[in-house]
């Protein structure tokens, strides 16, 4: 056993509103820069929908992160490191920039210089790249909200691998929100694919970083990446990316994303895992097992023989009762709630997500199905808006009985809550029908929906 | 070990970091100099808590980081105060657009210096060359109609030129000076909205405007944010919960209001209560952001929520207090809501569309007015009707029959007689809640004859016209339904509970009419109805109904309607939102923590309402003020009113007496102005100054003079001929607003006819027989009404692209201020993070330098002169009772044979000195006024004579001068310090003084709700240090006490305390005359306007071709995700996250008919003029529907329209103002006026447009 620490952060979807403050705070305080213009470390995507850049969750096109061979072995699906020297000088297979967006600017200076004329001054739309005239036709978030859906939204890597239709008609409409930062994966695939060796995890909390004096500028971790969340300066000439705001996580503070986040959806902790095991989880064969087997990696920091082995590793105390007290290891492990956004990349993400729940689909055409009835609630999960097999698409590799076990336990918080909230003796057999006890479910609801600042980092 | 791992084998060599076994993972300890970078760029010198100002309710805090002086970012502040250990906490407040306004500091759009027009100022230097005066010159330049004419024309076409700030204010004051002397002080007006959010931004230049004599224009109104239904049925103008309370409620319907998007810092509260089992219901005819949360999602078509409210009313009254009287219901109904109080029953009027007969020939009745006890005798009343306000006292039945006049009505409220019984405490009495109930109690001696019942008829509107129907009468109906009767002092009466049950369809056993036979019929009122109307399924409607009852059964009143523009912006919304009201009121849950309304759209709350009205107001140092209802104002201003010609009566009820006959909804307007119901600035065709010199001259009072120059036909009122250029408004200055960008509903009228440039105007003006009868008439329209617009922005909009003068204001990150709203119950503070840059000022610098040349130029040219102010019958002042019962007795005598009475029948006339020499002296000093004579608020009397003593020492004493010994305000800080000082909220001696007033006249306990906060004064200093939370005072109806959560009318509720109401109750009966006429005396279903019926060259949704060049569609403007009205529209990072400019969302269905696919450029025309946008095609919209998102304004990305040959419009290229008479209604009782309370609203919801696919060979220019 090799215990390392791994800062991690969840993302409560169920609570996600869509506002992209996260995404300006990020901007703002990170890539508001020359070179930096397309670049989001933080962004937000509706879904169904493209992503950024667009249909980056779609390997076979873009070739991101690991694949298991026969043999039972890892290797990037990119190809190997022979490849990569074989190949260094050839551009890599990567987003061109009009898969982000080419980032524009407004001829703002005629709103006040214009001379006199014959008409009402404007300021049209002028490319970064090249300073000439353009016409937008995609941007950062082209698809917020379902704009555009009937041209774009059926391409969708995820829609695409569902076995069921998902229409585009007013009644059938869902969508919801998916913040994303780089995954900081404990087999990150980027790291993996740098032939300079710049980039890097840090020992003592996991994050992963590009040593800017030691970034030649390859490119290879922008195609190893399959979340696409490290990025080209088109004017250093180096590879940046999400750096967990390590100047704010070094003193004490939370990432910029997470603090400026109003759905207070943010939880960001210490997990502590088994280093050695790393490999053997992020290549069993089944894709399906990729869930549990991430799990298994994690270690119980209340545990004493963990916390003996990370003593030994030198780590220390204040990392070790940072850990116990992590919202995420509660989230992952002890509720269960929480998953890994696309563990069949097999990069081990430590970004994961509380899948969100949504309304039964048939309320618009008819009187619809209640919701809130405790004996109505399970049944009705298999008839919300968003399916879970798009859901499962998502965190789970397409196996729909752990997002299905998450919204139940979500679901039947709402129902023994509401119980209390009336004032009438709840329910035990509503926590204990998803394998949880009242305290369970009350101790989940603080974290959830009281959410105080001190019990989110 | 293969090749390939070389290089990285290599890196474990050179650095000291640790490669896993399988080369894939490197870790790195140490050696990491090479992502300095990232620690470099979080560095920073200091961080400042500001916020952002004006057109947000957020109000949130931030910290504004800054680096070498230079602003970098901003991130939210997380230290607001505590909501408890149970509840989640309003950390982080804040959304995207916030984050990204310091993009503005440096951008390429912000103003760095003045500037003014290029050929005006020529002009300007010309003629002060010439005549070597600034008033002279502003003199010449605008009594030369070339000169002027051509500086006008070029309003908008670029041609903006530096100047320094002293030639810019000298052009400015030299403006105001020539305006002021020449055509009067009230031809003189501002407009900045929305104080709550930057309080001394707003309130030094009202106080600039209103110290002059000018016009401040209302806003809420005109932005059609303003709920009227709350005035007519609560008496206040808006108090909702605070945020955190949703957190309370146990049932949510988000109503209308997108949540997520416009309260972006506060919809967590909802997201997470979700998780203590709250019941999530959301109505949106579209797929909104928030419908992702809810558990029942309800489509209704646009416009048509009233139906399926009335429908849930219906289930709720059959249900909870029929077929069973829940008792919590029955007792709030009797102690909170005029639902006991007695109407008469009037015979239906010979002028109403014919009579109306019952099954068994018997006739029919109509609602008609309150009983009051000055219609009964003395020995039905001992001793109550012959007492002060009788007229003003309803009467309703005990449990015994006897009629009672309960304590708390409005004619309580007034007089000595009746200190004490301003209260709800209903004593021994039981009130009848429906005659019904009395059924074998003897009426003994107060009435006459047995328990009976008659059918009343009541209108309808939602019937679709017949072919052969006109505008007159298109469209509706009347339904007979029976109500419980009984005669009392000779009058036949039923109480308003009746009269509900028989409105929303609620039949009970042997009373005659026509009455659903159940949910299924689809007879009005019943969810079959409804789900003829709006498309939503009848058992859903009666499923949502019956459960937001349920539940109000089951929490004790948590139930609660979160509503916003989506219902709230609709000509006909009053009656939506009454028939939202009832379902909140009807189940107990107003005055409820997590319980009734909650509307959010553009709603603010001005915590320390008292001190900023004393501010802004100049209410120290001038009384009364002048403040205009924004929409009339801009109505007649623009000449909309050339174009519109409705005629009155085609809102009218088909039972109506016939008030409106023959006249236009502008006529209406007139009436109300002429009789002081509404403000009316400009007000007369006569400059007020020289009015006042007459009266002296003729030795006779002002209001004398008036009464006779107006009787003898010489004084007329303005708003009888706006296009006379004696009535024009002259000198408008805009701060802290995007008038022409935003919300200037109309805004290709305001380009042709205020400003006097193009525009792209389509409409006809009404001919002969559509035009007002009581306004003149002239042949041409006069262009260019305004002789300057001036303008204080930070950033370049449609407003300052066609302002004459351009004032670089200093940002919200640049300057000291205040800030609230009912969001949260805080104040905080606006800091300084850096100096304004550039030659930027603040608006509290650039008003006062102003100022200081006014007074410089006054000198010479106005000197100390007397102003007449016509001033309206206002609301929570004895004015209220102008008119008894709403009835007006001299209607058919024309207004110059009225004994016109000031104060009764017409405005009050007050004389009020102006000494404009002292002016700028006297605005940077607290005047006199404040503590000689003392504040009021609602009604609630203030007497700050310490408060003033302290902000003395405070701020200090101005040494010598005009104002010598007054307190300082001359700096903003010390406007903040007196703001804090002078309000209940942020003063515990005043809340407790105010509360203790209340308590003599209520004769209740009110005042320890303030008692543990008496000592506590808020400084600018306490705010400054941390979001700071406010006293519980009575000038509000919430209580913050004891740390609960605020919620409107808990007072009323729990302490017994009025609303400032008829009968003191929430009310949902309104009997005043023009609301009879409107057919609108109960909650009532009206439909979207039928625009093409009303305007024949509007277009017609019922022609809808299957495809073609053009696709007609209704025209909707919510509010937009990436912008706070017009502004951050323009912000790069808003646009990166967006798609760049603007566009037209549009469902596929509405795409495909006329070919268009998504980004495709489109045009949006019907006669009002036109938009250029990019279409987003999306699923998530209905067809037949588009929305254009509110405030698009025109500074980026517009091409030129095909439409018109000139850049495209705004959203409000496609509006027009169009008035609803009983928003205009006035001197009785709540229906009376208020600033931004009552008033006609700016309302653009109903409007109808073609939708083009245009060239995609776009031209700019």
């Amino acid at each position: 056993m090799k215990v390392m620490a791994q800062m991690s952060m969840v993302m409560n979807l169920d609570k996600c509103i869509g506002c992209h403050t996260c995404s300006v705070t990020c901007k703002q305080a990170w890539t508001n820069r020359s070179g930096m213009e397309y670049v989001w470390f933080n962004n937000v995507e509706t879904r169904p929908g493209l992503g950024y850049p667009r249909t980056y969750q779609d390997q076979d096109e873009w070739h991101g992160g690991w694949v298991r061979t026969r043999r039972g072995r890892l290797k990037l699906r990119a190809g190997g490191r022979l490849k990569k020297l074989a190949t260094i000088f050839a551009s890599p297979k990567m987003p061109s920039i009009q898969d982000y967006y080419e980032p524009w600017t407004y001829e703002y200076d005629m709103l006040l210089s214009a001379p006199q004329g014959a008409h009402t001054p404007v300021a049209r739309p002028k490319s970064l790249l090249t300073g000439k005239d353009m016409k937008i036709e995609w941007s950062a978030n082209w698809d917020d909200d379902l704009a555009g859906s009937t041209a774009t939204m059926q391409d969708d890597p995820v829609l695409k691998h569902m076995s069921e239709h998902v229409a585009e008609e007013l009644e059938q409409t869902f969508m919801f929100y998916l913040p994303r930062i780089c995954e900081h994966c404990l087999n990150p695939a980027c790291v993996a694919s740098c032939p300079s060796g710049a980039m890097y995890k840090r020992a003592e909390d996991g994050i992963v970083l590009v040593d800017q004096d030691a970034c030649r500028g390859w490119r290879q971790c922008v195609t190893g990446c399959p979340y696409k969340k490290v990025y080209f300066n088109h004017k250093t000439g180096k590879a940046e990316k999400c750096t967990l705001c390590y100047p704010r996580i070094e003193v004490g503070l939370p990432t910029v994303c997470s603090e400026t986040c109003v759905g207070r959806l943010r939880y960001l902790g210490l997990v502590l895992y088994d280093a050695d095991r790393v490999t053997e989880a992020a290549s069993v064969e089944d894709e399906h097992e990729l869930l549990a087997a991430q799990r298994s990696v994690f270690l119980d920091p209340d545990d004493p023989e963990v916390v003996a082995a990370a003593r030994r590793e030198g780590i220390p105390e204040d990392w070790i009762e940072a850990a116990q007290a992590s919202p995420i290891w509660k989230l992952i492990n002890d509720y269960e709630v929480a998953l890994p956004l696309h563990p069949e990349y097999r990069t081990l993400p430590m970004v994961w997500y509380i899948p969100p729940l949504s309304p039964v689909v048939d309320v618009v055409a008819s009187s619809g199905n209640d919701g809130e009835d405790p004996r109505t609630l399970f049944a009705a999960i298999s008839k919300l808006r968003i399916p879970l097999e798009y859901l499962a698409g998502l965190f789970t590799a397409g196996d729909t009985r752990p997002v299905e076990r998450v919204l139940r336990r979500l679901a039947a918080m709402r129902s023994y809550m509401r119980d209390v909230n009336l004032g009438n003796t709840p329910n035990e057999s509503t926590a204990s029908a998803v394998g949880m006890t009242g305290p369970q479910v009350e101790e989940m609801y603080r974290l959830l929906a009281i959410a105080k600042y001190d019990d989110r980092y | 070990m293969a090749t390939e791992d070389a290089l990285v084998r290599l890196g474990r060599h050179l650095r000291r970091g640790e490669v896993s076994e399988d080369l894939r993972r490197l870790y790195l300890e140490g050696g990491r100099g090479g992502d300095s970078f990232y620690r470099d760029r979080w560095s920073h010198d200091k961080v400042v808590r500001s916020t952002h100002g004006v057109n947000c309710t957020g109000s949130c805090s931030w910290k504004v980081y800054v680096k070498d002086g230079i602003i970098t970012w901003e991130t939210q502040q997380t230290d607001y105060p505590s909501v408890g250990p149970d509840s989640p906490e309003y950390e982080p407040r804040g959304c995207p657009r916030g984050a990204a306004f310091s993009w503005y500091t440096y951008s390429p759009t912000r103003v760095r210096y003045p500037y003014v027009r290029g050929v005006l100022l020529e002009a300007y230097r010309a003629a002060k060359a010439r005549t070597g005066d600034p008033v002279h010159a502003w003199a010449e330049v605008t009594g030369d109609p070339a000169v002027a004419s051509a500086y006008k024309r070029a309003r908008g076409k670029g041609g903006l030129v530096r100047a320094t700030w002293e030639e810019a204010a000298e052009i400015v004051a030299a403006a105001h000076v020539h305006t002021i002397r020449e055509h009067g002080p009230d031809r003189v007006a501002g407009f900045s909205p929305i104080p709550a959010m930057s309080m001394v931004s707003h309130g030094v230049g009202a106080r600039f405007v209103q110290m002059l004599g000018g016009t401040m224009l209302s806003f809420y109104d005109w932005y059609a944010d303003l709920p009227v239904a709350s005035p007519q049925v609560f008496g206040d103008q808006t108090d909702v919960p605070e945020s955190a309370d949703w957190w309370n409620a146990a049932y949510l319907i988000m109503w209308g209001s997108n949540i997520p998007v416009t309260r972006t810092p506060d919809a967590h509260f909802m997201t997470e209560a979700r998780y203590r089992g709250q019941k999530v219901v959301v109505v949106s005819p579209d797929y909104a952001d928030n419908t992702k949360f809810a558990d029942a999602w309800l489509a209704p078509h646009p416009g048509t929520d009233g139906a399926l409210a009335l429908a849930m009313g219906h289930v709720i009254l059959r249900e909870y207090l029929v077929d069973r009287r829940t008792e919590r219901f029955a007792a709030y109904l009797k102690q909170y809501s005029d639902s006991p109080f007695l109407v008469r029953l009037d015979p239906v009027p010979s002028s109403g569309a014919g009579q109306h007969a019952a099954d068994d020939g018997e006739e029919a009745y109509v609602p008609g007015k309150f009983l009051t006890a000055a219609d009964l005798s003395d020995d039905l009343l001992p001793g109550v009707a012959t007492e002060a306000n009788s007229h003003f006292k309803p009467v309703l039945l005990d449990a015994d029959g006897s009629p009672v006049v309960p304590n708390g009505t409005l004619g309580h409220r007034y007089g000595d007689a009746d200190e004490g019984r301003w209260n709800l405490d209903l004593g021994d009495v039981d009130p009848a809640l429906s005659l019904a109930d009395l059924q074998g109690v003897s009426t003994g001696s107060a009435g006459e004859g047995p328990v009976e019942s008659v059918a009343v008829a009541l209108p309808r509107f939602d019937v679709v016209p017949g072919p052969d129907d006109d505008a007159h009468t298109g469209g509706k109906g009347v339904v007979v339904r029976g109500v419980p009767v009984r005669r009392v002092g000779g009058h036949l009466v039923t109480t308003v509970f009746d009269l509900m049950l028989a409105q929303y369809g609620v039949g009970r056993p042997g009373l005659p009419g026509d009455w659903p036979a159940g949910y299924d019929d689809p007879a009005p009122g019943t969810p079959a109805w409804q789900e003829e109307i709006t498309g939503v399924p009848a058992a859903a409607a009666a499923r949502i109904g019956r459960e937001f009852a349920q539940n109000a059964v089951d929490s004790d009143g948590r139930s609660m309607i979160i509503m916003g523009a989506g219902t709230n912006h609709w000509f006909h919304s009053d009656t939506i939102y009454r028939a939202f009201l009832a379902l909140t009121t009807m189940t107990g849950c107003q005055g409820v923590n997590g319980g009734g309304w909650a509307h959010y759209v553009g709603q603010e709350k001005c915590r320390p309402v008292t001190g900023w009205a004393q501010y802004a107001g100049g209410l120290d140092w001038v009384r009364p003020p002048r403040q205009m209802i924004g929409t009339a104002f801009w109505y007649l201003a623009t000449d909309q009113w050339r174009y519109d010609g409705l005629p009155a009566d085609t809102l009218a009820s088909p039972l109506a007496p016939g008030r409106f006959a023959g006249r236009t909804t502008a006529d209406t307007l007139v009436e109300s102005a002429q009789r002081g119901w509404m403000p009316s600035y400009p007000t007369f065709d006569r400059n007020p100054l020289d009015l006042a010199d007459e009266a002296r001259a003729a030795g006779r009072p002002p209001a004398e003079h008036v009464v006779d120059e107006l009787k003898a036909g010489r004084l007329r009122f303005a708003v009888e001929d706006p296009d006379d250029p004696a009535n024009f408004p002259r000198v408008l200055t805009v701060w802290r607003a995007n008038i022409l960008g935003s919300s200037g509903k109309g805004n290709e009228y305001f380009l042709k006819h205020l400003l006097g440039t193009d525009s792209a105007v389509f409409a006809e003006e009404s001919a002969p027989e559509r035009r007002p009868s009581s306004m003149a008439w002239r042949d041409e329209a006069p262009r260019g009404k305004l002789d300057l617009l001036v303008t204080m922005d930070f950033r370049m909009t449609s407003t300052t692209l066609f302002s004459d003068v351009v004032l670089p204001a200093a940002t919200w990150y640049e300057k000291h201020d205040l800030s609230s709203t009912d969001m949260h119950p805080f104040v905080h503070a606006f800091s300084p993070a850096i100096d304004p840059p550039w030659q930027t000022k603040t608006d509290f610098a650039a008003f006062h330098a102003i100022a200081r040349k006014i007074s410089a130029m006054a000198i010479d040219h106005l000197g100390v002169r007397h102003d007449v102010v016509a001033s309206p019958l206002a609301h929570d002042t004895p004015d209220e009772m102008a008119v008894p019962h709403g009835t007006l007795t001299d209607a058919d005598v024309p207004f110059r044979e009225r004994h016109l009475v000031p104060g009764v029948n017409m405005p009050k006339i007050v004389e009020v000195e102006r000494d404009y020499p002292a002016f700028a002296a006297r605005m940077a000093a607290l005047g006199p006024l404040t503590d000689g004579v003392g504040m009021a608020t609602k009604g609630v009397p203030f007497s700050p004579d310490a408060e003033v003593r302290r902000l003395g020492e405070v701020n200090g004493l101005v040494p010598d001068g005009p104002v010598a010994g007054r307190p300082r305000l001359d700096r903003d800080t010390h406007a903040c310090e007196a703001i804090l000082a002078l309000s209940g909220t942020t003063n515990g001696r005043l809340a407790v003084q105010g509360f203790e007033r209340v308590e003599r006249r209520t004769g209740r306990p009110l005042a320890d709700l303030a008692r543990e906060d008496e000592g506590r004064r808020i400084t600018f200093a306490d705010v400054q240090a941390r979001p700071t939370p406010v006293i519980t005072s009575p000038e509000w109806s919430g209580s913050e006490h004891g740390g609960r959560r605020y919620s409107a009318f808990v007072v009323n509720v729990e302490r017994l305390k009025p609303w400032h109401t008829l009968t003191g109750r929430q009310h949902f009966y309104l009997d005043h005359d023009w609301l009879v006429e409107l057919g609108e005396q109960l909650p009532v279903f009206r439909p979207p306007l039928d625009m093409h019926r009303l305007f024949p060259d509007s277009p017609s949704l019922a022609e809808r071709a299957e495809t073609g060049a053009e696709v007609v569609v209704r025209y909707l403007t919510p509010h937009s995700k990436w912008s706070i009205h017009s502004e951050y529209q323009d912000n790069l990072f808003m646009l990166s996250l967006s798609r760049g400019g603007p566009n037209i969302w549009m469902s596929p269905g509405d795409a495909a008919r006329i070919g268009v696919a998504d980004n495709e450029w489109v045009e949006a025309v019907n006669r009002n003029g036109v938009v250029v946008a990019r279409a987003v095609v999306s699923h998530r919209m209905p067809e037949g529907t588009v929305y254009m998102h509110h405030a698009t304004d025109r500074t980026v990305d517009v091409p030129i329209a095909e439409a018109s040959g000139l850049r495209g419009g705004i959203h409000n290229s496609l509006t027009r103002i169009l008035l609803k008479p009983s928003h205009l209604a006035g001197g009785y009782a709540q229906l009376s006026y208020a600033f931004n309370y009552l008033g006609p609203t700016g309302n653009q919801r109903d409007e109808v447009t073609v939708v083009r696919r245009r060239s995609q060979e776009v031209r700019y220019e």
